[in-house]
C-alpha cells in the first residue's frame, strides 16, 4: 500500500479544528473514496466530516491555505466522476451533514442539509401526504446535496421536473471561504437567477451547505402499466404517441429484452422472458384523470402491436415493477465484470431510429449493449458490458460508447440528461458547444472559483486532452452504478 | 438632430442596411426608456448583425437596449447611457418546432400570440400568459421575466426554457442548453438570461418545451367578502389532491379594474381558479372546489365553461396593464411570501395604502407572488413621498415575513426615490462580477439592473 500523501502539518491542522474522527488519511482508510459509480478513479490525500457549514468554512480556507484540490462529495453514487478527487486533495464528505432542518408542510417546502438521502426526506414527509419529487434510481443511497450538484433527474422526472425545478435556495460555502445565501424560500428572489445557475454546477462552483426544496404533494391515484413487445419499434413508437395524444405519464420507462431477462433472473418481477421491448408507463393524479389516461395508455399499446398490457393491481404489484427497473443496473453488473452506462439524450421522436443505431454499434464492436431508459424524455443508458481487465475491450468501450452519443447529437440531443459531465464527459463538451460557449461557462466558474482549486479538471475540458482514464476492480461496479 | 448621430446612424445603417435605422426623432420617441431617447434605432434582420452591431458599440463606447415590442421597457431601471435601441422585431421566425418532441426554438422578436397559433394547430401551448399579451415577443417576455398565472401547474420561464442562444457584450455568439427536454451538458447559463433585462446578453434564440392544450378547462370564480377568505380558499385547495392550473386572488378594485364579464366585485374579494382535464375529472374539479368555497363561506359561485382559452388566467394576466392605465402615478409592488403569508401580506399593504389615502388594487397568485399596485390620482412629489412612505413600510412588513419585494412598475422620474430593487441582496456581489463576464465594456443595457448593474 502506497504511504499516506497527507501534509502532516495540514493533517494537525483539520485534526484540530474537526477532530480527529473525522479526517481519514490512510491509504486503507481512502480506498472508499478512490471512486464513485462511473469508472473513473483517483485517490484523495484526505477525507474530512464537517458537521456545520462553519466546519466547511474552515475546511476551505485550510484548503487555500494549502493550494490543494477541494471536492465536495454525498453518497459517491454520481455515474460521471464528480466526487472523485481527479487531482488529489480534500474530499469533503457531507455524510455526517445529514440532517431535515425544517418542514413546512402547509407551504410545502423543506429545508435539508447536503447529505440528507434524498429517500429520507420522502419517507419523513410520506404521512403528510407529500414527497420529495425527483428520485434517482439510486434514491435509497443518493444524497440530496449530491442531486443538487448534478441536477439529477429519475424516472418520475417527466411529469415532475428535475432537481432544478424543486430547489428554491441555497446557502453555499465559496472556495473563497465566503458563505453566501442564494434564493429563498418565498419564490421570484430578485436578482439574477444564481441557484439556477449552482444548481447542476457539479461542484465546481462551491460547496452546497444548505438547501430549500419544494415538496410535492402525492397524487391521489397512481396506475402503473407495464406493456409487453414482440419489437422495439413498437414500443418507441408507442411513447412518441402518448405524448402526441396529450398525455404526459409521470414515468415512462423502458427496457428491452436483453435486459428485461437479467433483470428477471435477479428481481423476478414478472417480465416476460420472451420478449424485445417493456415500456413501465405510469400516470397519476386525481382518480378521474388516472383512470382515464391509464386507459388512453393501454389503447395506444395495443394499437401499436402490445401483445399484453397488464396493470398493477396494488402498491405491492407495482413496487415490483418498479424494483425490476430501480435495480436494472445492479442486475445486469451480475453479468459481466465491468459495464459502462452512457446518458444520451435525444428528441423523443428519434427513438426507434436511435434504438437500431444502437443495436448497429453493439455488432460493429461485438458487444452485447442492453438498453434501459426514460423512453419519454429521450434519456438513453444503454449498457455496454465489457472485461476491464482486456485492454482492446477496454478500448471499443469507450469508442462504442462515443459512437452513440456523436450519434445522439446529431439527431439534435445532448451528451448527458442526467448523470453529469463531470470528468467523464469534459472531452465530449466541444462536441456540443463553441470554444465561445465554454469560454464564457469557463469565466462563470471562475467568478466563485477563480483558482480552480474546487473540483477542479471537470465539466469543462482542460486544454491537455485525456489520457486518464482508469477502470477500477471490477467487484466495486457491481450494483453501485444506477439511474 | 445633431451631427454626431446622424453619422452614427449613417454608420449602422453600413451594418443592418439603411432601411433597418431609424433616426428620426418621431420614430425614436417610440424608443424612449425613462425619458432618455437613444441617438438611432436599429432592426437588424439576423443575428450576424446584432454580433456586429454590438461589436460596433464597444469600439464606439456607445450603450445598446435591446428590446421587442417595448411592452416591459418601462420595467426596472432606465439606463445610465442610451446610445442605440436594437429592435428585435425583425428577428422573428419560429426556427423548429418539433411538435412530436414538444420542443420549438424561435427568435426572440416572434410575438406570443403567433406561437399561440403555430402551436395550436398541433394542440399544443407556451404556459406563458404575460401582461401585454396582444403585442408581447418571446424575447421580452423571457428578458422581462414576468411570470404567469399559469405558473400555478406549470412553473415559471426557468422549468422550461430549455437552452438560449444570445449575443455577449463583446459581440460574440454564445449559447447554453440546448433543444431537449432533459440535459444537464454545461453550466446553466440560460437561467441568468431570464429577468437580466438585456444586461447579459441579446436573446437570439430561445428553446422552449411545449405542453399539449389542455382538451377542456374550467374556470370558476368564488365571491368572499374579505382577502382572508379567498385566500383561506387557496389553501384549501392546496391541501387537497385537486391541481388547478391557476388560482388566485383578486381584490375589489383589481376586480373593477379588470371589469369585464364574470368578474363582478360590490367590493367583493375573488378566487379565481381553472382546472383542465376530462369532463369527469373536471365535474368533479369544480364539485370539490365549491364545496370547499362554501364550507369557508362564499357569498357566490359561478362555473364557465368556456371553450379551452384558460379563461380565468387570460383576465387576471392584464392586470398590469389595467392598473397601469387607471392612475397618473400607479406603482405596482411586486411582493412573494410563503403562501401561508399571502393574507398577512395583503393586509399589511392594504392597511398601509389606506392609511396613506391612496386607491389600491391587488392580484395575488396562490404560489404566493402578489401584486400590489398603489393608485394615487395625481403625480407629484407630495404623492411621492406618500407612496415612498408607504413603499417602506410595505417592504419592511414583507422583510419581516421572509419574502422579496421590488417595484417593477412605477412612474420613469420616481425610480430612483423608490427602492425598487428591494433591500439590497447578500449575493449582488457574485451578480456584478457574472455581469463583468458577460458584458466587459458595460455596453448592454447598461444601469437597468439592480445594483445598478
Amino acid at each position: 500500500m502506497a504511504p499516506s500523501t497527507i501534509d502532516s502539518r495540514l493533517l494537525h491542522d483539520l485534526q484540530k479544528m474537526l477532530g480527529r474522527d473525522a479526517v481519514l488519511y490512510k491509504p486503507d482508510d481512502l480506498l472508499l473514496y478512490e471512486y464513485d459509480g462511473s469508472v473513473e478513479m483517483a485517490r484523495p490525500d484526505c477525507v474530512v466530516f464537517p458537521r456545520a457549514a462553519e466546519d466547511v468554512v474552515g475546511i476551505v480556507r485550510l484548503a487555500k491555505r494549502y493550494s490543494l484540490p477541494l471536492v465536495g462529495r454525498g453518497a459517491g453514487t454520481g455515474l460521471s466522476g464528480g466526487a472523485i478527487a481527479r487531482r488529489g486533495g480534500i474530499i469533503t464528505s457531507f455524510a455526517r451533514m445529514n440532517r431535515i432542518l425544517e418542514i413546512d408542510a402547509e407551504n410545502q417546502r423543506a429545508r435539508v442539509q447536503p447529505g440528507l438521502v434524498n429517500s429520507d426526506l420522502s419517507l419523513a414527509v410520506e404521512h403528510l401526504g407529500l414527497h420529495f419529487a425527483p428520485d434517482p434510481s439510486s434514491q435509497k443511497a443518493c444524497t440530496i446535496g449530491g442531486n443538487v450538484s448534478e441536477n439529477s433527474g429519475g424516472p418520475h422526472t417527466l411529469a415532475y421536473g428535475v432537481t432544478t425545478n424543486h430547489v428554491l435556495a441555497l446557502e453555499v460555502v465559496l472556495p473563497s471561504g465566503e458563505l453566501l445565501h442564494l434564493g429563498s424560500s418565498a419564490l421570484d428572489a430578485s436578482g439574477y437567477d444564481l441557484t439556477g445557475l449552482f444548481v447542476g454546477s457539479e461542484g465546481t462552483f462551491g460547496l452546497v451547505t444548505d438547501i430549500t426544496v419544494k415538496l410535492t404533494r402525492l397524487p391521489e391515484a397512481t396506475k402503473t402499466l407495464l406493456a409487453i413487445y414482440e419489437s422495439v419499434d413498437d414500443a418507441t413508437e408507442t411513447v412518441v404517441e402518448i405524448t402526441a395524444r396529450g398525455i404526459t405519464p409521470a414515468a415512462c420507462e423502458m427496457m428491452d429484452g436483453w435486459t428485461i431477462r437479467a433483470v428477471e433472473d435477479y428481481v423476478h418481477a414478472g417480465f416476460p422472458l420472451d420478449c424485445a421491448a417493456v415500456l413501465l408507463i405510469e400516470v397519476d393524479g386525481l382518480r378521474e384523470a388516472a383512470e382515464y389516461e391509464a386507459a388512453e395508455v393501454a389503447d395506444v399499446c395495443r394499437l401499436h402491436g402490445a401483445r399484453e398490457v397488464r396493470a398493477a393491481r396494488d402498491a405491492r404489484e407495482r413496487d415490483l415493477l418498479w424494483k425490476g427497473r430501480k435495480n436494472a443496473f445492479g442486475a445486469v453488473g451480475r453479468l459481466s465484470p465491468t459495464y459502462y452506462t452512457q446518458d444520451g439524450v435525444i428528441p423523443r421522436t428519434k427513438l426507434p431510429a436511435t434504438l437500431r443505431r444502437v443495436s448497429e454499434i453493439g455488432d460493429k464492436y461485438g458487444f452485447a449493449i442492453g438498453n434501459i431508459f426514460h423512453a419519454g424524455d429521450g434519456n438513453l443508458h444503454p449498457i455496454i458490458l465489457f472485461d476491464a481487465r482486456d485492454k482492446r475491450q477496454f478500448e471499443n468501450a469507450v469508442a462504442a460508447s462515443d459512437e452513440i452519443i456523436r450519434f445522439c447529437i446529431d439527431v439534435g440531443g445532448s451528451i448527458t440528461g442526467e448523470h453529469g459531465v463531470g470528468m467523464e464527459k469534459d472531452r465530449l463538451m466541444p462536441l456540443l458547444f463553441s470554444e465561445v460557449d465554454l469560454d464564457l461557462m469557463r469565466r462563470v466558474r471562475d467568478v466563485f472559483n477563480p483558482e480552480g482549486l474546487l473540483n477542479p479538471a471537470k465539466v469543462l475540458p482542460s486544454a491537455k486532452g485525456c489520457g486518464e482514464i482508469h477502470v477500477r476492480p471490477a467487484a466495486a461496479t457491481v450494483g453501485s452504478a444506477s439511474a | 438632430m445633431s451631427t454626431a448621430s446622424g453619422s452614427l446612424s449613417a454608420r449602422v445603417a453600413q451594418i443592418a442596411g439603411a432601411q433597418n435605422v431609424i433616426s428620426d426623432a418621431a420614430g425614436l420617441s417610440a424608443y424612449q426608456i425613462g425619458g432618455k431617447t437613444p441617438s438611432a434605432a436599429i432592426r437588424p434582420e439576423s443575428t450576424e448583425h446584432v454580433a456586429e452591431i454590438v461589436r460596433f458599440a464597444v469600439t464606439e463606447k456607445l450603450a445598446i437596449v435591446p428590446c421587442g415590442a417595448r411592452t416591459k421597457l418601462d420595467m426596472g431601471a432606465a439606463p445610465r447611457q442610451y446610445d442605440l435601441a436594437l429592435d428585435l422585431t425583425r428577428l422573428d421566425r419560429v426556427v423548429a418546432y418539433d411538435p412530436g418532441d414538444m420542443t420549438l426554438s424561435v427568435e426572440p422578436g416572434i410575438p406570443l400570440h403567433r406561437i399561440e397559433s403555430t402551436l395550436a394547430e398541433h394542440r399544443q401551448f407556451l404556459p406563458l400568459v404575460v401582461p401585454f399579451m396582444n403585442r408581447a415577443t418571446a424575447g421580452g417576455t423571457i428578458a422581462s421575466g414576468v411570470d404567469s398565472p399559469l405558473r400555478q401547474f406549470y412553473g415559471t420561464a426557468r422549468d422550461y426554457v430549455l437552452g438560449i442562444e444570445f449575443v455577449t457584450g463583446d459581440g460574440a455568439s454564445a449559447k447554453s442548453g440546448g433543444r431537449v427536454v432533459k440535459n444537464v451538458s454545461g453550466y446553466d447559463l440560460h437561467k441568468l438570461m431570464i429577468g437580466a433585462l438585456g444586461t447579459l446578453g441579446v436573446l437570439t434564440r430561445i428553446n422552449f418545451r411545449t405542453f399539449p392544450l389542455p382538451a377542456a378547462t374550467r374556470a370558476i370564480v368564488a365571491t368572499f367578502g374579505d382577502a382572508a377568505r379567498a385566500v383561506d380558499l387557496r389553501h384549501a385547495v392546496a391541501g387537497s389532491p385537486l391541481r388547478p392550473l391557476a388560482l388566485e386572488i383578486v381584490s375589489p378594485r383589481a376586480v373593477e379594474l379588470l371589469g369585464r364579464d364574470g368578474l363582478a366585485s360590490n367590493g367583493d374579494w375573488l378566487a379565481v381558479a381553472s382546472f383542465a382535464g376530462t369532463a369527469k375529472a373536471l365535474e368533479r374539479c369544480v364539485r370539490d372546489i365549491r364545496q370547499m368555497a362554501e364550507q369557508i363561506g362564499a357569498t357566490a359561485f359561478t362555473i364557465s365553461e368556456d371553450e379551452p382559452s384558460l379563461a380565468a388566467p387570460d383576465r387576471t394576466s392584464e392586470f398590469v396593464p389595467a392598473a397601469l392605465a387607471s392612475s397618473a402615478a400607479a406603482t405596482i409592488l411586486k411582493l412573494s411570501v410563503v403562501p401561508t403569508r399571502i393574507t398577512a401580506m395583503l393586509d399589511a399593504a392594504a392597511k398601509t395604502a389606506d392609511v396613506a389615502q391612496m386607491h389600491w388594487a391587488a392580484v395575488a397568485r396562490g404560489v404566493g407572488i402578489l401584486y400590489f399596485a398603489l393608485l394615487p390620482n395625481e403625480r407629484n412629489d407630495d404623492t411621492l413621498a406618500r407612496v415612498e412612505r408607504a413603499t417602506n413600510e410595505i417592504f419592511g412588513r414583507c422583510a419581516a415575513l421572509d419574502g422579496n419585494a421590488t417595484i417593477p412598475w412605477c412612474p420613469a422620474e420616481w425610480k430612483s426615490a423608490l427602492p425598487i430593487w428591494g433591500p439590497e441582496r447578500g449575493d449582488l456581489g457574485p451578480m456584478r462580477a457574472l455581469k463583468k463576464v458577460f458584458d466587459p465594456h458595460g455596453v448592454l443595457s447598461p444601469g437597468r439592473f439592480m445594483g445598478g448593474i
